[in-house]
């Protein structure tokens, strides 16, 4: 038990040392990597935590994608220096104490908990039978909590929008210029040839298990996400135009889906997003299926950025 | 004090490390790092009450867990937001800082970006 708190105790001190470094390191590249492994290592203290299902989702958007999309910002900005005026010594020592003060009041509210802690885990439980799924956090998305996924899907749909929307008149509708530059090389055609099968595989199980145990759609969509891109960023596939059918169709596949469902809801249910009894579990699997696809297109375009080159070049 | 106690500190001291990484940082990239570290404290903090209110012979609080997982997305979207709007700053001025170099007055009281 003490060697297990030692470890615990040890991986919170590197998470802070890691977060002080990603803070005040010099190079913005150094810190993006040093950000990377932060959320690695915070994926292992969700493990520590019971809870998988957010251990998987940081390790493979909170540090995975985040993680890319700067690394790729960091390798482009790098021409652009820093000529910005740095806060005065007196101003950085006032900020730091607030800043510490802040923290300090989080502590105490951490630290000394309400008598009696609230939880939600037994009404869970009792609910979670009739939908026919296994996994508690799954049930909680789905069923309970499911306008909540519905709309932070659309809030993925709405930053895609806001990034096209970044392209000059000349680009609009042409292919997203994707923002990494890499001399073509050995390694990274091999590796884009070798690990792709293996990443769908484990993308399309996350997702196919995710009912009963920890994974789903958000984790399962973004392996498949990772996977399209590297195929794109080694230049074995083209990326595709943001006007095409297909890529818009697989797009909106994953919401319309769930909000036909969702509507389907008032006649065949009682409410909205409710299921009818005996056909929960068949229908949730469905609606991830869908927002599988969608969740890995949206991410992979978000990832490749607005679009640089016109449809006619 | 047992591990999620600790757990939980190091998220509160995260939130103040990002948040003086926001205040002190002039680079836009670094801000947007040191939000995310906000974040990440503000889902620890979040993790360790789920983790107290296991029960039921769960874990965790499923809830605050699936709440996370939402949030993450969430974060990660407004993230990607936050990038393609500093490398079209940086296309269309060849510059990436936040200083209003047009009217001079950077220190303005609407300066905040």
């Amino acid at each position: 038990m003490t060697t297990s708190l030692a470890l615990d105790i040890g991986l919170a001190g590197l998470i802070l040392a890691i977060g002080i470094w990603t803070v005040f390191a010099r190079d913005s590249l150094a810190a993006v990597i040093g950000f990377v492994g932060y959320g690695l290592l915070l994926a292992i203290i969700w493990v520590r935590l019971s809870a998988p299902d957010v251990a998987l989702t940081e390790a493979a958007i909170g540090s995975g994608m985040t993680g890319m999309l700067l690394l790729g910002a960091a390798a482009r900005l790098r021409p652009a220096g820093n000529q910005s005026t740095r806060t005065s010594l007196g101003g950085r020592f006032a900020i730091g104490v607030l800043c510490g003060m802040i923290s300090a009041g989080l502590a105490i509210a951490i630290l000394f908990p309400p008598e009696s802690i609230p939880s939600l885990a037994p009404t869970v439980m009792q609910n979670l039978a009739p939908s026919g799924l296994g996994n508690p956090v799954a049930g909680v998305l789905f069923v309970f909590r499911a306008l909540d996924t519905l709309l932070e899907k659309v809030v993925l749909i709405l930053a895609l929008l806001g990034v096209w929307s970044l392209a000059t008149d000349r680009a609009w509708g042409g292919v997203p210029g994707l923002r990494i530059y890499l001399e073509p090389s050995n390694t990274l055609t091999f590796l884009a040839q070798l690990l792709p099968p293996v990443g769908v595989v484990v993308g399309v199980y996350m997702c196919w298990v995710g009912a009963n145990v920890p994974g789903g759609a958000f984790q399962g969509g973004t392996v498949l996400a990772a996977m399209w891109l590297l195929v794109m960023i080694a230049g074995l596939r083209n990326v595709p135009r943001i006007d095409g059918f297909w890529l818009r169709f697989l797009l909106v596949i994953g919401p319309v889906i769930f909000l036909a469902i969702g509507l389907a809801g008032f006649v065949l249910a009682d409410s909205f997003l409710a299921y009818p009894a005996g056909y929960a579990k068949p229908l949730i699997v469905a609606v991830e299926v869908a927002l599988t696809l969608s969740i890995a297109v949206t991410l992979g375009m978000l990832g490749a950025g607005p679009p640089e080159r016109s449809r006619h070049s | 004090m047992n591990a999620a106690a600790w757990f939980g500190v190091c998220g509160a001291a995260l939130v103040g490390i990002g948040l003086y990484g926001l205040v002190i940082n002039p680079d836009p990239l670094r801000k947007i790092l040191a939000f995310n570290l906000v974040g990440s404290g503000v889902f620890l903090m979040f993790g360790v009450v789920a983790k107290r209110g296991a029960a039921a012979g769960l874990g965790g609080d499923p809830v605050p867990q699936a709440l996370v997982i939402t949030a993450i997305v969430v974060a990660f979207a407004a993230t990607a937001m936050a990038v393609a709007l500093l490398l079209r700053l940086f296309e269309a001025t060849g510059e990436a800082n936040l200083d209003s170099g047009v009217s001079g007055d950077a220190k303005g009281g609407d300066a905040r970006c």
